[in-house]
């Protein structure tokens, strides 16, 4: 290297900016460092897509170096090339260029944590096979250090056969500069050499790949062999006969599953590996305090979960509530501005009720989804997300799922939208989807609005014993939701997702300092993600309800008879609140609130009630908005003079709407019912199919009728 | 002996694997292979799941499938 007399300043500094020739793939372990190093190496310069055909995330960002630049792709985090999940199917599938939409890379970065270099040289083993230029960082160098475990740098690039190895800290920056200088030449480094640890698979996928011809290179064969490839196993049968593929396997693996024969082999020669790097290899480990060591104990472990889980939900309720004050404030202050700049009109309606409205509407969840992925992405770099699904497994285990599932159905109690998305853990698809169709049962804050305003309105405010009877109706619909749950999961485990008892297998991290730029990257992109996929649908739907609510207009003339009839002088606002109350029931949506009446009639719904249901369905927190708007008191009336409304409500024949049973079967409904098309549109996103959205919507609307109506007719009966 | 019955704290050499279940293939990926020392890092209130540690990592798994590992005790835990 050339030394510079100049004065230096740094060329990331004055902003040349290279052009990406090449494209490197970043792999490793799951919690090796890696998502900390790529954002260390990319900066903001990434991208977030989806691989083709799967719902695994696709990270791509630029590095730029002094002299050159590169694509950086970051693979998920995976243990080894077997392809046993998604992640690691996607993983082999882009190293080896099979994946449409992204380039075959030209060299690997592979992450290997250096106080768990046991698992990270088992990868590393599998892919030097792959025969592309490779380099490995060795990340968590500094607290290995302070654990008092040490890698010979030297010995580890010579027991590789040179592939050359850079000790870093992601969070101290240390190394980073040494990584990034060795990165400009990673793809002219030779191919690695392949460890001589499984001579007789390398032979013989040696032999085989130069028989098959070009088609068939050696890592294709090799997979075939371990049928960790449906594709290639398939085509080395038919090309060689079953017979001959069966000998083969025998003579390699003897009468193991591949996957076991590869593991006794390769992890042979990490041991070897490590004996030669490492003074002394930890048994166990070391990290941790020894408080973190005491909370890990089951008891105080489990008082611990509930406390975050309190501080969790009291954050996620409490945090929240002003900014979801302040938006809502900001769109409807927003939706009488244009109102009074541009006047009354089709138009200003469209723009105030239906875009501003619609737009707020979703934002408004941004917040508790904000503080709640903050929670999560803490509790997950810190290492603690996968203690509570230890925790829990148990628990879990009733009901035919694993701890795995606890996460997400926790996160439900916010919003199901979130909690689906953080199914991906479940490496088990039958799992994942019971789960996904649990989730949505437990009561996420936007059914709370219409709880608090059906109960403050009809039940009374009394006590029994040190219990306030409101308070227990709440926490009563909270069960409700959490049996649903239970009780589906257990269901569909028993039947259309019986498959083999989940094995729960889960690698337990150490309690560990979470990075505030990885926290940042990560809570941005949920914002982000959420915003964009779930906010269109909850908008189109929003303007949908406002034209139907909207259109067809009332002829001013048609409406006046009525005014004049009923006899009274009424003041300016009651007028427009009736006026308002009669435009909606001759609107679409009033004709088809009155058309499905009869639909809705055995569970003691009128045709007000019926269209304020039908119009929550596309998100349910809109129904007590539409509730206002029918019952004549102008949707920005406070929910005192709603539930008065609602307690007045009768029917022609004079009789009270609202009774006892038609409230509690109200409430049940909402409780039960899939009312919310931003999870639809989740679940169809997460699953790849809409059968399972249309199943859970179908299912939880039948359940939710089921129950209110069983609720009504039994409560009318006595 | 197998995994299932060890103690907290517990240290034994894993002797043999019953490679029959799907879940313990698995396991044998993360690292769980023969002549390996494992620690009994944690039991599950219940005695069910258990925490395994070895070579600096810790796995959670089931007891079902710690039964197919056969051990030798080597040191009694806390």
């Amino acid at each position: 290297m050339i030394e510079s007399t100049e004065v230096k300043i740094p060329v990331s500094g004055i902003g040349i900016r290279h052009k990406a020739r090449a494209s490197i793939a970043l792999i490793g372990n799951p919690n090796a460092g890696k998502s900390t190093l790529f954002n260390r190496l990319t900066g903001l310069r990434q991208t977030t897509g989806n691989f083709p055909g799967v719902t695994v995330e696709k990270h791509l960002g630029t590095v730029q170096l002094k002299h050159s630049a590169f694509n950086l792709i970051d693979l998920p985090g995976i243990y080894s090339l077997d392809g046993a999940s998604v992640d690691e199917r996607i993983a082999v599938d882009v190293t080896l260029g099979r994946v449409t939409g992204t380039d075959r890379p030209s060299g690997l970065l592979v992450v290997i944590d250096a106080t768990h270099i046991y698992q990270g040289l088992y990868l590393l083993e599998q892919l030097l096979e792959l025969q592309l230029p490779t380099m490995v960082a060795l990340t968590m160098i500094d607290s290995a250090t302070a654990n008092g475990i040490s890698v010979d740098i030297d010995a580890l690039q010579k027991a590789l056969g040179g592939v050359p190895v850079y000790p870093v800290s992601s969070i101290s920056g240390h190394g980073l500069d040494a990584l990034k200088e060795g990165l400009e030449n990673i793809t002219s480094i030779a191919c690695p050499s392949i460890p001589a640890s499984w001579p007789e698979l390398s032979e013989t996928a040696e032999t085989l790949s130069r028989e098959l011809g070009p088609d068939w290179q050696r890592i294709d064969v090799i997979q075939a062999l371990l049928q960790t490839h449906p594709g290639f196993a398939g085509r080395l049968g038919q090309r060689l006969g079953q017979d001959t593929v069966r000998l083969l396997r025998a003579r390699l693996f003897g009468d193991a599953p591949p996957a076991a024969a590869e593991a006794r082999q390769r992890y042979k020669w990490v041991r070897k590996v490590m004996a030669e790097v490492q003074e002394q290899a930890p048994l166990y480990s070391k990290i941790g305090a020894r408080l973190v060591r005491w909370t890990n104990r089951p008891w105080p472990a489990t008082l611990l979960f509930f406390a975050v889980l309190l501080l969790v939900f009291q954050a996620v309720f409490t945090w929240a509530t002003p900014m979801m004050d302040a938006i809502d404030k900001l769109s409807s202050e927003l939706g009488r501005a244009i109102v009074a700049q541009i006047g009354r009109s089709a138009f200003s309606s469209f723009l105030a009720d239906g875009v501003v409205a619609g737009v707020g509407s979703v934002i408004i969840f941004l917040p508790q989804i904000l503080i709640l992925f903050l929670f999560i992405i803490i509790l997950e770099d810190t290492g603690y997300l996968a203690r509570t699904s230890f925790l829990m497994d148990r628990v879990m285990r009733t009901v035919g799922l694993s701890g795995q599932s606890v996460i997400p159905m926790l996160s439900s109690f916010a919003c199901a939208v979130p909690s689906i998305m953080a199914t991906r853990v479940i490496p088990d698809r039958r799992d994942r989807i019971a789960t996904i169709l649990a989730a949505p049962f437990l009561t996420c804050s936007a059914r709370l609005p219409i709880y608090a305003l059906l109960i403050a309105a009809f039940v009374p405010n009394t006590s029994i014993g040190w219990m306030n009877l409101q308070g227990l109706v709440l926490f009563g619909l909270y069960i409700l939701g959490i049996m649903g749950g239970l009780a589906t999961a257990l269901l569909l485990k028993s039947s259309a997702l019986k498959g083999p008892k989940p094995h729960f297998m889960l690698a337990l991290p150490e309690f560990r300092a979470p990075n505030l730029q990885t926290v940042a990257i990560k809570l941005f992109d949920r914002g982000r993600i959420f915003l964009k996929r779930a906010g269109t649908v909850i908008f189109v739907v929003a303007i949908l309800v406002w034209t139907l609510a909207y259109f067809p207009r009332m002829d001013a003339a048609d409406f006046t008879p009525k005014i004049t009839a009923s006899g009274e002088a009424w003041n300016q606002a009651e007028l427009d609140h009736a006026r308002a109350a009669a435009q909606m029931e001759q609107s679409w949506l009033g004709r088809v609130g009155r058309t499905i009446e009869p639909v809705f009639r055995p569970l003691g719904w009128d045709w007000r009630v019926s269209s304020a249901v039908l119009a929550g369905f596309p998100a349910r927190e809109v129904v007590v908005a539409v509730m206002g708007t029918i019952y004549a008191v102008g949707s920005d009336a406070d929910d005192q003079s709603l539930s008065e409304k609602l307690r007045a409500a009768r029917w022609p024949d004079g009789s009270l709407i609202f009774t006892l049973p038609m409230v509690l079967g109200l409430l049940v409904f909402y409780a039960w019912c899939l009312q919310c098309a931003a999870t639809l549109a989740t679940i169809h996103r997460e699953t790849n199919s809409w059968r399972w959205p249309i199943f859970a919507w179908v299912y939880m609307t039948s359940i939710g009728y089921t129950g209110a109506m069983i609720i009504y007719q039994a409560g009318s009966f006595f | 002996m197998t995994l299932a019955d060890l103690a907290r704290g517990d240290m034994a050499k894993l002797d043999e694997i019953d490679t029959t279940d799907p879940g313990v293939v698995r396991l044998m990926v993360l690292g769980m292979v023969e002549d390996i020392i494992v620690r009994m890092e944690n039991i599950a209130i219940g005695g069910d799941p258990l925490e395994v540690g070895f070579f600096g990592s810790s796995i959670s798994l089931r007891k079902e499938q710690a039964r197919h590992f056969k051990v030798t005790r080597i040191t009694a835990g806390d």
